[in-house]
């Protein structure tokens, strides 16, 4: 069964756990602009949104890579930046239609969602549910389940 | 280590910023945020000095674990001599702009002396810089975020800033940072608009990664999170309703300042609760709140963010007040509601956004036009001083006198004074509801009777941030104790102050100790810290904090005498609930407090004391 982050923004507080978690998995510093998941605030709507790769099945970032350093992991089916390969030219980034994978000046390479190699740390951080990783499959299942429990299929009692 | 090690001084005077390395013996002593930044102002400010002169200086200082995912670790505070109050003043904020003060690697940010015109601090990591802020001056926080976002042409700088609250003068001006969060009692914005500071805009990249022990670290704040997950009040009561939850509780047990502490219960107390915020309103279907929301890094997440009504009286063709916004919270509410006796939640609403907005704190507001109202209402003052009719009750009259405040005119400038000075200045000095010429908070002291004299002693004047007793003697954290009597409650007062004291100085919120102890939090600084940061070690730097601030308070002019409560509350029974025929026994604790505390019975820490702290 394959997996895929599962985000419900109405779940979202905006504390940025996810992306201390993420920054920490990642270079094993506590830095939130190192982060490849980002929680946007808007904040006259009163919206938290966390919003990070989706991981398209025709990734547009792998296909414009001109030197293949954008890879699927077999096991996650996660769209994987390979480092050494990588040489910056950024054509990924413009390629992205959601601007979800991003250059990193430290390193001269690009960054992006990796599934953490199937167990991603934001999920496993957010402290209200509103990141998941769930059955790709059936990513629609928690809220297929929140309606059914509205279809009232009783029979009423006579009025 | 958890620190930086890296201070930032700035000379307002000589327009000059410059890096110094953190005392780490002085960080091991007062660990952080409050107790270190209060340890570098008493070392370098006269006690004496004027609030408002160049000569006061005005620190903003994050925790240890302020920008670390221990749970709520985005605090940071303010220290400085309130301008209120005149006597140490920490202002604690959430938000987001302390972590990324933390992650542009900065420990602390000492201001000092006076610009000649206004400026802010810009900070990209280690690019720090005085800027020219005549465009700003005269703007309101919400029109200073904007401006410096979009200038910065970075929608992820953070700001912190005042609004014409702390640039005119009102005594009780707020720093606001990311719009609704706010370092807020005891006029620290007033200090920063002395300086001609408008705003600090922060950009950090560096991070918080100087953690000792990353691993153990992590299993320390996951342990922890769960402990406020787990917990009723953080993992249920808190989120679902803020710290409204308490707005019916605390009028059940007959605390509920009303109308200036005449009553001990509000009649419409049930309209502008939590309960309240969550109905759909008849004139739109609609509720009051949208959604909860977290400050940074935090677990629990309060913070309540409301649409008004449209079609409200104070809000009609105001279109930039119709958005998504910060309120209420229970001392907002009481304050701009209960105190007054406006039992009109979007009445409220309106004036908590005018606070945000413009930058000033709603509980001295709010009970500074509480005792306008009964000033009003004796007939000292009259509806021409004021320009309205002033009654208890009367959104009319609260709206007005929130905008009347911000616009510098008329009666504005003597609410500008808050409640003690402008009672003072009517002749009615005893009509100020508060200590050291703050306001008290929403808790009445003679319904509980410990906070009475959690307020007489607290360090910044009347607070209840600083020993919050309602926790044991209402909610029962961590053991219940009887709200009605005074045994006790010395001893109670103490160890709840001492706490706070550790807690403050962490980087975290105080709202975990509604779930945490201090051995909750022990294992997280054990882990981040440089050092063995043993229970034992944290109570003695609690206590010494407290007495660190006692000396300066001391020296600063303050004695025995300024460690009590207005005569109401001590000759005026409450007249209804379960305190009825009760008045607050300040006069019996204060004494046995001193004892417990090891002060002589002028509130003087002993030479044993004193010594046995390392002060």
């Amino acid at each position: 069964m394959q997996k895929s982050l599962h985000i419900d923004p109405n779940k979202c507080t905006g504390c940025l756990q996810c992306e201390m978690a993420c920054s920490f998995e990642n270079y094993g510093v506590f830095n939130i602009a190192k982060s490849r998941i980002k929680v946007f605030n808007f904040e006259h709507e009163g919206r938290m949104v966390p919003y990070t790769c989706t991981q398209c099945a025709e990734a547009w970032c792998m296909t414009a890579c001109p030197v293949d350093a954008i890879r699927i992991d077999a096991a996650t089916g996660a769209k994987i930046v390979h480092e050494d390969v990588c040489v910056g030219c950024k054509v990924c980034t413009i390629a992205c239609p959601f601007g979800t994978i991003n250059y990193v000046a430290d390193s001269g390479k690009v960054q992006k969602c990796d599934l953490c190699g199937g167990d991603p740390a934001c999920a496993t951080a957010c402290p209200t549910g509103a990141i998941t990783y769930v059955d790709a499959d059936w990513a629609g299942l928690e809220k297929m389940r929140l309606w059914a429990g509205k279809t009232d299929t009783q029979p009423r009692a006579s009025a | 280590m958890g620190w930086t090690r890296k201070i930032l001084r700035v000379d307002l005077s000589n327009g000059t910023c410059k890096s110094e390395p953190l005392n780490m013996e002085w960080a091991q002593q007062y660990l952080g945020q409050r107790g270190l930044a209060t340890k570098y102002f008493v070392e370098e400010v006269d006690p004496k000095v004027d609030p408002l002169a160049p000569a006061n200086k005005m620190i903003m200082a994050t925790g240890p674990l302020t920008g670390t995912p221990a749970s709520t670790g985005g605090r940071y505070s303010v220290i400085t001599k309130g301008a209120l109050t005149g006597a140490i003043a920490c202002s604690n904020s959430g938000g987001y702009f302390g972590a990324e003060l933390k992650f542009a690697g900065w420990d602390m940010i000492i201001f000092e002396g006076k610009s000649a015109k206004p400026v802010y601090l810009s900070i990209e990591d280690d690019k720090v810089e005085l800027r020219d802020a005549a465009h700003l001056w005269g703007k309101t926080v919400w029109q200073t975020e904007e401006i410096i976002k979009k200038s910065h042409q970075d929608p992820q700088v953070r700001v912190c800033s005042i609004g014409r609250a702390g640039e005119n003068g009102v005594m009780y001006a707020c720093i606001v940072n990311d719009l609704h969060r706010a370092a807020g009692r005891s006029g620290v914005g007033t200090v920063m608009g002395s300086k001609n500071l408008k705003a600090v805009a922060v950009r950090g990249t560096k991070g918080a990664g100087a953690i000792k022990n990353p691993k153990a670290f992590m299993l320390a704040a996951a342990a922890a999170k769960k402990v406020l997950a787990d917990n009723a009040v953080t993992g249920q009561g808190l989120p679902t309703y803020g710290t409204q939850v308490l707005m019916n509780v605390i009028n059940e047990m007959g605390a509920l300042p009303t109308r200036n502490h005449r009553d001990v219960q509000f009649e419409d107390a049930r309209k502008i609760s939590a309960e309240a915020m969550h109905e759909k309103r008849p004139t739109d279907g609609k509720a009051h709140l949208v959604t909860n929301a977290a400050c940074f890094g935090c677990t629990i997440a309060c913070g309540r963010i409301s649409k008004i009504d449209e079609t409200h009286f104070s809000v009609v063709n105001k279109p930039q007040y119709w958005g998504a916004s910060g309120g209420l919270e229970y001392e907002a509410a009481w304050a701009l509601g209960a105190a007054n006796g406006v039992g009109d939640l979007e009445a409220l609403q309106y004036a908590n956004l005018i606070c945000n907005e413009d930058g000033f704190d709603p509980i001295t507001f709010g009970a500074t036009v509480a005792a306008a109202m009964e000033l009003y209402d004796l007939g000292i003052l009259t509806k021409e001083q004021i320009g309205l009719e002033a009654p208890f009750g009367s959104a009319q009259a609260l709206v007005a006198l929130a905008e009347m405040l911000i616009s510098g005119e008329g009666f504005g400038k003597d609410l500008a004074l808050g409640s003690a000075r402008m009672c003072a200045k009517y002749g009615r000095p005893e009509l100020s509801m508060g200590v050291k010429k703050q306001e008290f908070p929403a808790y009445d002291s003679r319904g509980i009777q410990g906070m009475g004299l959690a307020y007489a002693t607290s360090n910044r004047g009347a607070c209840h941030l600083r020993g919050y007793t309602v926790a044991s003697e209402v909610l029962g954290i961590p053991v219940k104790t009887d709200p009605l009597v005074t045994e006790g409650k010395a001893d109670l007062v103490k160890a709840f102050q001492d706490a706070t004291s550790v807690f403050d100085s962490a980087g975290v919120c105080v709202f975990t100790t509604f779930a945490w102890t201090l051995a909750d939090l022990q294992p997280q600084l054990d882990a981040a810290c440089d050092g063995d940061w043993t229970m034992e070690k944290l109570a003695l730097v609690g206590e010494r904090i407290w007495n660190m601030e006692r000396l300066f308070n001391n020296a600063a002019g303050f004695t025995a005498k300024d460690d009590d409560l207005p005569p109401r509350l001590k000759t005026e029974p409450a007249k209804t609930g379960p305190a009825k025929g009760l008045v607050n026994g300040i006069d019996k604790m204060r004494p046995e407090y001193y004892k417990v505390r090891g002060w002589n019975p002028e509130g003087v820490p002993s030479k044993e004391t004193l010594s046995r702290l390392g002060l």
